[in-house]
């Protein structure tokens, strides 16, 4: 014979509290949106103007010698620090320990910083110096008055 | 194995990732308040600043030696050690966030050399982040923590360690004989888990360095000290005793305690204050979805100011676990004005969220008075708010804490006289669009 309860002691039901979470379903009448299997997400800016999140900083321009390259006072860079600097790239630098805006230039081995407005001029490390390239911008914000 | 990735002087690398003029000069952060040094630069560390240093006792240098000083930004450094531990993760398969500036990592499987791994994470880290790390790894989390502290001495101070151990020291590929020279070099106060006190009584039995300890044998420790210290020992032989937490459970407890800007006497504001603070514990308490039964007060005066001194605190029993905001902010109010004693200068408060329960979890009672409490506006009050707070935590989530609260708690702002003294805070750079750095052109 097999017993199912062989014991006539009593049975704990369960030793912990089993917490039964309450359904958020519902059951829906009428038809279902010819979209849904269409449904993807929304376009998200941060998604498009960010691509390394960890080294991605905000700026705000003061200053105009870069408007040529589109950049003017009061708008917002997106700077990435993960990006390695090339030659041509627009980059934020420090130099005297500020934050500058300029485009980086590279040729035979000698770096310099250069506006984009030509009658600023270039800055070039002096001797024994160091260009130091904070980070790389990677887009320019200019929000309009609305 | 285990490494430990640790920013170095973290606040002060924090802010000079945006105030690249403070790069060589002596920097420190002030506690909440400006009280004492909380990190140091380098160059403060050589003037000879201690870690919890005074402010008034090392303000002259500001005058005689450049020092700068500023205010905590922790909102800051919150956003900046988020980042720098998301890539920390990458070092290995599991992490343990131990603080704000450190983090274990689990290698176990990670194949290569550990050190040229360390060191490309370390790099990764300084470029996208610009914060400075060390790396310590070894076989135990106790072991990691001490080769940490090899690394970031051996790069501050030369000749302190071998050169080739600083910023990043692996202690599980140093030949023996290298690795008790460095363990004898060490004090045995720099163990993880050796506090001041037990270190002086380890250096009255004649263990002076990290090596003597290891030799140590652990059931001697543990019947002259504490099992605790003896897993201290059996992980510094290199026997794994602690485990990787990477995922804490929720907190057992829940303070908020501030110094004041300056010292109060009143009882208002002291009563306005520790409201404040039982919203902020409150909001804490509602994200790990809890409820607390008890709630502690406490207060007392400077130790610092000459004076009769003051120390008080009183546990208020609550009538029901709550999480309510406006229950909770009462039943401090409660607290501070039955503790109260005029006459003296209270510098410091604050409130502890104890005796927590999950909120999924409810003890009911027997219906022995009636739910609607004759006085509603006690902490006994049974009215369900529970939507009230998530509305809440939604607000000020989205337009910066203190935008809704209790009114318990005073005109809100600044100009609080119990407000925090935060003179020489820098902006916050990453967390709020009016304050990014600016960039000239």
């Amino acid at each position: 014979m097999t017993s199912i309860c062989n014991s006539s002691a009593p049975q704990p039901l369960a030793a912990t509290p089993l917490v039964l979470p309450m359904s958020e379903g519902h059951v829906r009448a009428g038809f279902p949106s010819p979209a849904e299997d269409f449904a993807v997400n929304r376009l998200d800016l941060t998604q498009i103007l960010v691509t390394h999140p960890q080294a991605t900083f905000l700026l705000r321009v003061a200053g105009t010698s870069m408007r040529e390259a589109g950049i003017d006072d009061g708008d917002t860079l997106v700077v990435d620090k993960a990006i390695k600097p090339r030659h041509g790239h627009v980059v934020v630098a420090v130099v005297d320990g500020e934050f500058t805006v300029k485009y980086l230039h590279q040729r035979a081995g000698r770096v310099r910083l250069k506006a984009a407005n030509p009658t600023f001029p270039d800055i070039v490390p002096k001797d024994g110096q160091t260009v130091e390239v904070w980070g790389v911008v990677s887009s320019c914000i200019k929000r309009f008055t609305v | 194995m285990y490494a430990l990735v640790d920013g170095n002087n973290f606040y002060v690398s924090c802010e000079r990732v945006f105030r690249p003029s403070l790069n060589g000069r002596p920097v420190i952060v002030l506690s909440n308040n400006d009280g004492c040094a909380i990190a140091r630069s380098n160059e403060a560390k050589a003037l000879g600043i201690q870690m919890g240093a005074p402010w008034f006792k090392i303000r002259h240098l500001e005058q005689d030696a450049g020092l700068v000083a500023l205010s905590a930004n922790f909102t800051l450094y919150g956003d900046m050690s988020n980042r720098m531990m998301s890539l920390a993760a990458g070092l290995g398969p599991t992490q343990e966030i131990y603080s704000i500036d450190e983090s274990f990592i689990g290698l176990q499987g990670v194949r290569g050399d550990l050190v040229s791994r360390a060191l490309k994470v370390r790099a990764r880290i300084h470029q996208w982040t610009g914060i400075p790390t060390c790396i310590g790894i070894a076989p135990t989390k106790t072991l990691a923590k001490l080769a940490n502290h090899i690394a970031k001495t051996a790069e501050r101070k030369p000749g302190s360690y071998p050169q080739v151990l600083a910023q990043v020291c692996n202690l599980a590929t140093l030949p023996a004989q290298d690795l008790d020279e460095v363990l004898q070099a060490t004090a045995v106060g720099e163990v993880w888990g050796v506090g001041p006190r037990i270190a002086q009584q380890l250096q009255d039995g004649g263990i002076q360095t990290v090596l003597d300890l290891t030799r140590m044998d652990a059931a001697t420790i543990r019947r002259g000290w504490s099992v605790t210290l003896e897993k201290t020992v059996r992980e510094l032989q290199g026997q794994s005793c602690i485990e990787l937490d990477d995922a804490p459970g929720p907190k057992q407890q829940i303070a908020c305690t501030r110094s004041f800007g300056k010292p109060m006497h009143e009882l208002e504001p002291l009563v306005e204050a520790v409201s404040e603070f039982a919203g902020r514990a409150a909001e804490k308490l509602r994200k790990q979805n809890c409820l607390a039964s008890e709630l502690l007060v406490f207060m007392h005066t400077s130790p610092y100011r000459p004076g009769a001194q003051c120390s008080r605190s009183v546990v208020v029993p609550l009538r029901r676990p709550t999480d309510d905001t406006l229950a909770l902010a009462q039943a401090a109010a409660d607290g501070m004005r039955y503790m109260y004693v005029p006459g003296f200068r209270f510098i410091k408060a604050g409130v502890i969220l104890v005796e927590l329960q999950p909120a999924s979890v409810q003890q009911w009672e027997l219906d022995l008075e009636p739910l609607e409490h004759e006085d509603a506006a006690t902490a006994t009050t049974p009215r369900d708010r529970s939507r009230l707070m998530t509305a809440m935590d939604a607000i000020n989530c989205r337009y910066g804490k203190g935008t809704v609260h209790s009114a318990a708690t005073g005109k809100a702002g600044p100009k609080r006289e119990w407000g925090m003294k935060q003179e020489r805070r820098t902006p916050q750079y990453t967390t709020r669009l009016e304050d990014v750095p600016v960039v000239r052109t």
